[in-house]
């Protein structure tokens, strides 16, 4: 999302975005190689839907066998877990374990 | 059973487990245990060749003999798509699983099963399987992975071409992908390193080797409701998998979990359960169906082997300032080894600003791998830990001082992304160092070793029930097998959240008809996701409680604390009320509004990762090459132990795996690719007399997330012992071993051409 | 091919049973007698998961065959408790969590308690040497030993 050129006004608010960061061979794959992307979103489920609108086939690619990790913390199936303005966010493969 | 001082009434205590009793007196039912009457034997038809196509299959003669009831081959399955699908958590590919239950055209591995008789005794069923003739075109096999990997090597499968490589190969191979994690730039950071440790270490494929083998009884009734028990890692997985292999409603199979002897990842799939269910269907009587030791050898999963290159930099006063892996894991016949966890996990005790992790997925002509305790981590820590072991020498630097100083925190960030949440791994550090095994001293032919190791653990999805009885005492409903000692931890819990008395509080693990949904026992996530679930669970019956006292005393519910079983009324309130316990409520349960029962379905994130540091003596023969282990002791972040107990178990029990893993455990194969050593005998994993004590440190650093502050733990301790032993044997015998068992004969051999 | 009668003692109960030739004291434990606490790990007496007392000696009831046990005294996993009362080294292993899966369990108290008969105090190496045929891959022997070692001094006392 790309926020408007400042000095136009209309009080759109500047604030902080979450960062989507891709490991290499997944952006090569969806985003066309680029690793960092800042997202404006609140929940997990609205950052993919901007990150699909930007590059079609993501959310699709990450619907299923994928983890995230939300600051720090790995959620297994994510749907609505909250993004803050400052998080970081990470595209895992689905882990198991023995 | 004291409360060693701790803040919690039940939690932190040392009870004696529910299901203890049933387990000490043989009482309890584990899979072959249980019996239907009218129940008859299913035995499997296994491949005599490593790889070969299946022409034809004639079961005519076997299903003329009396006393044979059904026979099934590949043809009595849905032919699956191959596809990748989310099955669970980690991503299954079925038709997979089902060429692996039963061999469609092609059989890959000896052992491989290609047909499977029902008959009214095993020895009719042994007689049936003499009597199938297969006709099968042999064709040439590859059994090492480096040997697969090669242009010239036999493919195992016609369509798999190299995912993950761009742009994608043309031909099929027998690499099933390419994974690749990066973090900075290690170019430039080897440019900046002072100090450069290159190595090449292989492992071989190791079998879980718990003492149950596979074991199931199928009943399949005439409307085709089928019937299931079984002892697995997760009766909802065993479920799942029967019905997608057989194109079954999840609704039309019920798995009643047994109790179950050992799995360790090596039971979170199925093998025998298809098998049984089709030959129960078309026999119309129940099925039984055990594994023999020789067939949990040739046909269960064991672990990857694999072949690792590790490159790392550093400066001379020890900050690693690269770190590079390059490692190809063994999946067996079919694609699947845990590549990609084993380059996840390499580095990720460290802080290295730059590193690179590339790991393949390498079929070959072995039994397909099954998941084993932290899966891919104890072969990439193998591979680290020794390298940093070498840094550390030539750097004549403590080998924990070399792994404080780069060790990871808090916001570290790890090589495939997020930075660490609250970790304990450098409370492990300390807490080595500071124990007397630590500063002990040795005698001649005797090395120390030390070596760190991290698994992620998982949470995911778990249902819990608790259910007030009529006198106030409390069922605890939960749907995870209990491998070693979980059920106690449930009850421990719920005891601690209800208030009262631990053996007023009974755990159960309910069958897939009578708990919701839950991901199976494994990933270290039992006593963290489904302990959440039964803390929210009695949480939402304590909240009930609480609403029943309300209605009685006819005040707000907000009035009413609940604290040590009993109903109070808040402070600042008119003492015309009294208080109420849990057994007086429950007796008016049926006046207030009802039975009193709570319930919780979650999917847990947020599970805390864990680390451990080991310390090994060893003790070697330079005569024979055989190395004993003589003091061990694993220190370990566990968050917070439920049961004490029960958490030094694992760390004892996955210490010494790693210890067979290390020094005595592999598969030998002839040059026909038919195992040799199928058996408890000549695949040599740690008796009583190899081992010492093993101590162990419990560090606790909770885990936020979880409201007593869990982390896993059953993984962890299985991933340091490899590089702690090899480390103590090469400080020991004063010459490295880097290919794994580090058996008698290798070390011999090194001995003798150092 | 007929059967053969055998008549023993289990447990301290006499029993009569028939066997095929080639059924192993194991087999007609748990399939013709509904004695499953001794378990088939192996088949071959490599994992001591099927011990048994035989005229009191310990042996792996895989390796013997039913016919072989005519006129001998049989003592499994379900005769170690006295009715009710747990044998002290059944209490110690729950007290001690001297095991896990539990699949091992009678086995090595079956074993233990033959050590036990034989030698009342034995130190860490005899009985890590004398548990040496009965696996262990849940627990690494550690709790096992200490529990042995506990349960032998409460039945000096």
């Amino acid at each position: 999302m790309i926020p408007p050129p400042p000095g136009t006004g209309g009080g759109f608010p500047r604030h902080a975005m979450a960062t989507v960061i891709l490991q290499p061979a997944f952006a090569r794959r969806l985003t066309g190689g680029v690793t960092n992307l800042d997202i404006d979103a609140t929940d997990y489920q609205a950052l993919v839907e901007q990150l699909d609108e930007q590059f079609p086939g993501f959310a699709e690619a990450v619907a299923s066998h994928v983890a995230v990790a939300i600051d720090g913390q790995i959620y297994p199936n994510p749907l609505l877990e909250p993004i803050g303005p400052t998080s970081e966010v990470f595209f895992l493969p689905a882990l198991e374990g023995g | 059973m004291g409360n060693e001082g701790n803040k919690f009434k039940w939690v932190g205590t040392r009870q004696v487990r529910p299901d203890g009793v049933d387990k000490v007196t043989g009482q309890a039912t584990y899979g072959a245990d249980f019996t239907l009457p009218g129940m008859i034997t299913g035995k499997v038809l296994r491949s005599p060749h490593a790889h070969a196509r299946i022409r034809s299959i004639d079961t005519s003669a076997a299903a003329a003999l009396p006393g044979v009831r059904a026979i099934v081959t590949a043809a009595d399955f849905p032919d699956l798509p191959s596809e990748v699908v989310a099955g669970g958590e980690a991503p299954v590919n079925y038709r997979h699983v089902s060429c692996n239950t039963i061999a469609r055209d092609k059989v890959l591995y000896e052992g491989h099963a290609v047909a499977a008789v029902a008959a009214t005794s095993t020895a009719i069923a042994d007689e049936a399987l003499a009597l199938i003739k297969v006709d099968y075109e042999v064709l040439p096999h590859v059994i090492d992975v480096a040997d697969a990997m090669r242009d010239d090597a036999p493919v195992l499968h016609d369509d798999l071409i190299t995912s993950g490589v761009d742009p994608a190969p043309k031909k099929a191979s027998n690499i099933a992908s390419r994974t690749e994690f990066v973090l900075g730039d290690v170019a430039k950071g080897f440019g900046e390193a002072e100090v450069v440790i290159e190595r090449k270490y292989t492992t071989q494929p190791v079998h879980q080797g718990y003492i149950e083998p596979h074991a199931v009884v199928a009943s399949v009734a005439a409307d085709g409701m089928a019937t299931i028990w079984c002892s697995s890692q997760g009766q909802f997985m065993v479920r799942e998998f029967c019905a997608k292999l057989l194109k079954l409603d999840d609704a039309s199979i019920r798995v009643i979990p047994a109790e179950i002897g050992g799995g360790f990842g090596g039971k979170t799939t199925v093998y025998l359960e298809p098998l049984a269910l089709v030959l129960s269907r078309k026999s119309g009587r129940p099925v039984r169906m055990v594994m023999t030791r020789e067939e949990v050898f040739r046909a269960s999963g064991p672990t990857s082997g694999g072949v690792l290159h590790v490159k790392l930099g550093a400066k001379h006063d020890g900050t690693l300032v690269a770190a590079d892996i390059e490692l190809a894991y063994q999946a067996g016949a079919f694609p699947g080894s845990p590549a990609i966890p084993g380059c996840m996990t390499a580095f990720a005790c460290y802080d290295v600003p730059n590193a690179r992790a590339v790991g393949y997925d390498v079929v070959s002509n072995r039994p397909k791998c099954a998941a084993y305790r932290a899966p891919g981590a104890p072969l990439s820590a193998f591979a680290v830990e020794s390298a940093m072991d070498e840094l550390a020498l030539q750097l004549k630097m403590d080998p924990i001082e070399l792994r404080l100083k780069n060790a990871a925190k808090e916001g570290t960030r790890a090589l495939y992304g997020p930075k660490m949440p609250t970790i304990g791994f450098v409370e492990t550090l300390e807490a080595a160092k500071a124990h007397p095994h630590y500063s002990a001293p040795l005698k001649p032919n005797q090395g120390r070793g030390v070596a760190s190791g991290f698994w992620f653990n998982i949470g995911g999805q778990s249902s819990a029930a608790v259910h007030v009885n009529e006198d106030g005492t409390a069922v605890v409903v939960s749907g995870n097998p209990d491998i070693g000692g979980s059920r106690a931890s449930m009850a421990l819990m719920a005891a601690e959240v209800l208030g009262i008395d631990y053996n007023k509080v009974k755990p159960i693990v309910a069958d897939t008809a009578s708990v919701g949904y839950s991901f199976l026992t494994g990933g270290s996530r039992v006593t963290f996701a489904t302990g959440k679930a039964v803390v929210d669970a009695a949480n939402d019956v304590v909240s009930q409680l609480r609403a029943r006292a309300a209605k009685l005393w006819k005040c707000d519910v907000e009035e009413v604390v609940w604290k040590d079983g009993v109903a109070y009324p808040a402070q600042g309130q008119t003492d015309t009320r009294t208080q109420l316990s849990l057994a007086e409520i429950a007796a008016s349960a049926a006046r207030t509004g009802g039975p009193i029962s709570g319930k919780a379905c979650i999917n847990a994130g947020g599970a805390g990762p864990g680390f451990g540091t080991h310390i090994c003596d060893v003790e070697v023969d330079p005569e024979t090459g055989r190395s004993s282990v003589i003091r061990y002791t694993v220190v370990q972040d566990v968050g917070r132990a439920i049961h004490p107990s029960y958490c030094e178990g694992q760390l004892q029990g996955g210490a010494v795996q790693g210890i067979g893993w290390a020094l005595n455990e592999e598969y030998l194969y002839d040059d026909k690719g038919r195992l040799l050593n199928p058996g408890f005998l000549d695949y040599r994993m740690p008796v009583a007399s190899d081992m010492p004590m093993i101590d162990t440190v419990m560090v606790e650093v909770p885990n936020p997330t979880h409201p007593f502050g869990v982390r896993g733990v059953g993984e962890v301790p299985i991933v340091p012992p490899l590089a702690a032993v090899a480390n103590a044997v090469a400080r020991a015998a004063d010459v490295r071993v880097n290919d794994l068992p580090i058996s008698p004969p290798r070390l011999l051999s090194a001995i003798l051409h150092k | 091919m007929s059967k053969h009668h055998v008549s023993t003692v289990i447990n301290g109960e006499p029993i009569e049973f028939l066997c095929e030739t080639q059924q192993t004291l194991l087999d007609v434990l748990r399939d013709e007698l509904g004695f499953t606490g001794s378990k088939e790990g192996c088949g071959s007496g490599d994992c001591g998961a099927c011990s048994v007392m035989v005229d009191d000696r310990l042996v792996c009831s895989c390796l013997v065959l039913g016919a072989e046990v005519d006129g001998c005294r049989v003592e499994t996993i379900e005769g170690v408790a006295a009715g009710g009362n747990l044998h002290p080294l059944q209490q110690v292993f729950l007290n001690e969590a001297a095991l896990q899966c539990g699949i091992c369990t009678p086995g090595i108290i079956v074993a233990a308690k033959a050590l036990l008969e034989k030698n009342p105090d034995p130190n860490e190496e005899e009985i890590r040497f004398w548990l040496a045929g009965n696996l262990c891959r849940c627990t690494g022997y550690d709790k096992i030993v200490k529990a042995v070692q506990q349960a032998a001094a409460i039945m000096r006392s």
